[in-house]
């Protein structure tokens, strides 16, 4: 896992918060447990349809049926979860969503924990994953997978909202809430459809990252605490801006490890320290434009 | 007197003048008008002038004193106070809380010296304390007819009542320069009768007003002086009937007339 | 079976100390803190460390605690001030998160994940306060709360309550009512993080070790829950809001159910709580306290 590969899943993952934000202006505390929950979604579906079929074409196949279904549940759960505990508090005070977020976060990783117990479960690749040589680059199929899953999802994204009509109804309520009702925007489907977008997304991330680092229920917490510091250096709210984040982020974790010698203990307070940075240099991120609030 | 002007104040965002080179002047005792199309400056101008945000160049000085780049709570304490356009209320909190915040830096000296010494040695002299700014916010809810709601949230009170809230909240702190931003939206005539009323009674206490309005009659009615911005820029400063017949300021509002 | 009541006791007494911290935080300011784990780990620590190091006693290492937690609050406090209630969430999450690293990591002198043991009992007029006995150790805890609830309690009365109150609802029009904001939110943070020191500190002195295994995220949302559960804004709600939690912490072993409910019971337990109440009841069960004023608070409402 190298820091571009990493980087492409904190780019996944961060998309999910940054369409929300961008929206709602509302950080999805529970967003990186549904990561974890799609992580496990996947390992078990993988694992019932592969049965005890050896490395091969029916594996690869049946990994990714398996990603498929998870990125539909999570879509889903992403739904459900923002019917439930975040639109009745839409016009509430400020802080209530996020106390809910934080509800709701709480219940799925202790929940996951409970129902699959605390214990790391091996995510096998569904693939030989021996290094290959393409023209001197040593690289693994793993890591190919990322970068082709990262790259195809992205550019997916980006064609959707910019080209498709629902796409343009996004951008439309991210800009302006009330306006877009006004024009005849769904806002309520507009929201949903948001959340099933970012929460599949997200299952992707998790299960791709599982493969390397294994599914335990409080993965979410500290990936999905990367992948929101790489949305906000990009620019949260800004869906480039999420996608070169995680690039960054990516690239500045391996390269704390392997150049600074920062011991693996303390390799998640890198995150934190490019939190702190970027909040005290510039908080709307590489991509953002700063926020004024009006008088 | 001149008791606030601003000189060759600037605004600029990212390559737009908000507001360009105005010199504005406030004469003591006077109510002075602040007009102009939106998007003409005018809340920018405030914002600059009482500390919510900072001139890119230009200065204001205010009762002598050079008040550029302070910030606002150090204005408020200098004299000025001020509402909103939007109405900001301390939404959940009472009324009479509401007032009671606005004479907030009136009593005494700071509390936060010694806050904990207070809650035993002098509990009476703190719960004192409190009654006296009980008392000045029980003056101007009197004052502003609210006696009534004292005990109401500002969130449940009726729009009108909620500006007038807010202003007497403006007039708790015991300002000597009021501003006002557009105290008259969302009013229906007779309550709006009743603000000139109260801005007038206001002037009578010996506060100096400026109000941003957009509804003439009320501007060109209690208005000693007005002052017109378009696109960032003074264009007219006189009294009600010179600034009614000016024909830059017919042409901001109306647009050039056919040659 | 008394006993194991007492322990409850001990911990409401302990935890409402920070869910009262948490309160002028969050409930009177509105910044939603996240990190009282982090100032309860400092302020146990220092003790600990104060005592088994230098031989201190409980008494002499309070103040230490107590100054120590306020500047790590101070530190935090500052650099967020500008930040919005989301970013200052996460930020403060990283903050415990980061304090927690530190102190598993840092072996010469918090003696990493073992942590620090044989700490030595608190002492008072030569009687040692035993914790195994659980009384003396009650009494304790009940005095350091009166004394917080009183002094706090005045603070909520005062200018400063209600300035607290006006950031929360408006900063901007706060500051033009002559709120100095930052001062303010910068002093919240340091009561709030003062007061997690001390209970830390009596932490320390009752289970007889620390380690930073106990000084995790859930702990904060413990506290978090306390104060969202009892009312925010509201102090003896607070402490209600302590008792009741710690009693669903405790509900499979007061039960005997410990075998029915897995450990992640009470935990799957405090998301729930902070999700419905929300949605049910924002204002906690309590609600914010109603202050009168002048001739009404000597006579009641008229």
């Amino acid at each position: 896992m190298n820091g571009l590969t990493l980087g492409g899943i904190y780019a996944l993952i961060a998309l999910g918060y940054t369409m929300v934000y961008g929206i709602l202006k509302f950080i999805n505390f529970a967003h990186g447990d549904i990561l974890m929950v799609g992580a496990y979604i996947g390992l078990f579906t993988y694992n019932a349809l592969r049965g005890s079929a050896p490395l091969g074409a029916w594996t690869v196949t049946s990994f990714f049926i398996a990603m498929i279904v998870a990125m539909i549940a999570c879509g889903f759960l992403g739904v459900v979860i923002e019917r439930v505990a975040y639109k009745p508090l839409r016009h509430a005070a400020r802080l209530a969503p996020l106390l809910s977020a934080i509800g709701v976060s709480f219940m799925l990783s202790n929940s996951a924990a409970w129902a699959f117990g605390t214990q790391s479960r091996k995510f096998n690749y569904p693939f030989d994953n021996t290094p290959i040589n393409i023209h001197g680059v040593i690289i693994t199929p793993h890591q190919i997978l990322i970068l082709a899953v990262a790259a195809i999802m992205m550019v997916a994204l980006a064609l959707f909202v910019d080209k498709t009509r629902m796409g343009k109804a996004m951008r439309a309520t991210s800009i302006d809430q009330d306006t877009a009702m006004l024009m005849g925007i769904s806002v309520d489907k507009v929201i949903s459809l948001t959340f099933a977008i970012g929460s599949a997304l997200a299952a992707t991330g998790g299960i791709l990252i599982s493969l390397d680092f294994k599914a335990y229920p409080s993965m979410g917490m500290m990936t999905g605490l990367k992948a929101f510091v790489a949305a906000v250096v990009g620019g949260i709210g800004n869906i480039q801006g999420a996608m070169l984040g995680g690039i960054i982020l990516g690239l500045l974790e391996t390269f704390g490890v392997a150049v600074l010698g920062i011991p693996t203990g303390m390799k998640d307070t890198i995150a934190f320290g490019v939190l702190i940075l970027i909040l005290l240099i510039k908080p709307e991120g590489i991509l953002g434009h700063a926020e004024k609030e009006k008088v | 007197m001149i008791l606030l002007n601003t000189e060759g104040l600037t605004r600029e965002f990212g390559g737009i003048l908000a507001v360009s080179n105005v010199d504005f002047e406030v004469e003591q005792g006077l109510i002075t008008g602040l007009i102009g199309p939106n998007g003409a400056g005018k809340t920018t101008l405030f914002n600059n002038m009482t500390g919510l945000d900072v001139p890119t160049s230009g200065k204001v000085h205010f009762d002598g004193k050079d008040i550029t780049g302070m910030p606002a709570w150090k204005i408020c304490r200098l004299g000025i106070a001020r509402t909103f356009q939007n109405i900001r209320l301390f939404k959940e909190l009472t009324v009479t809380e509401n007032i009671m915040l606005g004479c907030h830096f009136k009593t005494g000296k700071d509390p936060m010296k010694g806050r904990f010494a207070n809650a035993f040695r002098s509990y009476f002299r703190l719960q004192s304390e409190e009654d006296d700014l009980y008392a000045k916010a029980l003056h101007w809810m009197e004052f502003f007819n609210l006696t009534d709601f004292r005990h109401e949230l500002a969130k449940n009170l009726p729009y009108g009542h909620q500006r007038e809230l807010e202003i007497a909240r403006a007039m708790a702190s015991g300002p000597k320069l009021l501003f006002l931003d557009e105290p008259a939206a969302g009013m229906n005539p007779q309550e709006t009768e009743q603000l000139m009323e109260t801005i007038c009674r206001i002037r009578d206490e010996g506060v100096t007003v400026v109000l941003i309005e957009h509804d003439m009659r009320l501007v060109m009615n209690i208005c000693d002086s007005i002052t017109v911005l378009n696109y960032g820029q003074k264009i007219a400063v006189g009294t009600p009937n010179e600034i009614k017949s000016n024909p830059q300021v017919i042409e901001a509002y109306l647009g050039k007339e056919e040659a | 079976m008394l006993s194991f009541f007492l322990l409850i006791l001990i911990y409401t007494c302990i935890y409402a100390l920070m869910a009262i911290g948490q309160n002028v935080i969050t409930g009177y300011t509105g910044m939603l803190s996240m990190c009282q784990a982090g100032f309860f780990a400092i302020g146990s620590y220092a003790t600990a460390i104060l005592t088994t190091k230098l031989g201190w006693t409980f008494w002499e290492t309070l103040p230490v605690s107590v100054v120590v937690s306020a500047l790590f609050g101070f530190l935090i406090g500052l650099p967020t001030l500008r930040l919005k209630g989301d970013y200052l969430a996460i930020a403060t999450l990283g903050f415990g998160e980061i304090v927690r690293n530190v102190l598993n990591n840092w072996d010469s002198l918090t003696k990493g994940p073992m942590g620090i043991q044989n700490i030595p009992m608190a002492t008072i007029f030569g009687k040692k306060i035993n914790p195994y006995t659980k009384v003396g150790f009650l009494i304790l805890c009940i005095v350091f709360l009166v004394i917080a609830y009183l002094l706090f309690q005045r603070l909520a009365r005062s200018r400063m309550g209600r300035a607290l109150e006006a950031i929360r609802e408006d900063e901007i029009a706060a500051a033009s009512t002559g709120i100095n904001v930052t001062k303010y939110k910068v002093v919240a943070f340091m009561l709030g993080a003062g007061v997690a020191g001390i209970a830390g500190s009596l932490q320390a002195v009752f289970s007889l070790s620390v380690t930073p295994g106990t000084y995790t995220f859930m702990v904060s949302v413990m506290v978090l829950c306390m104060v969202v559960l009892g009312g925010m804004g509201n102090f003896m709600a607070a402490i209600l809001g302590s008792f009741i939690i710690q009693l669903i912490s405790y509900f499979p072993q007061l039960t005997g159910l410990s075998s029915v409910f897995p450990p992640q019971f009470k935990q799957v337990l405090f998301g729930l709580i902070l999700v419905v109440m929300m949605i049910w009841r924002p204002q906690g069960i309590m609600g914010r306290k109603e202050h009168l004023y002048g001739k009404e608070r000597k006579g009641g409402k008229q």
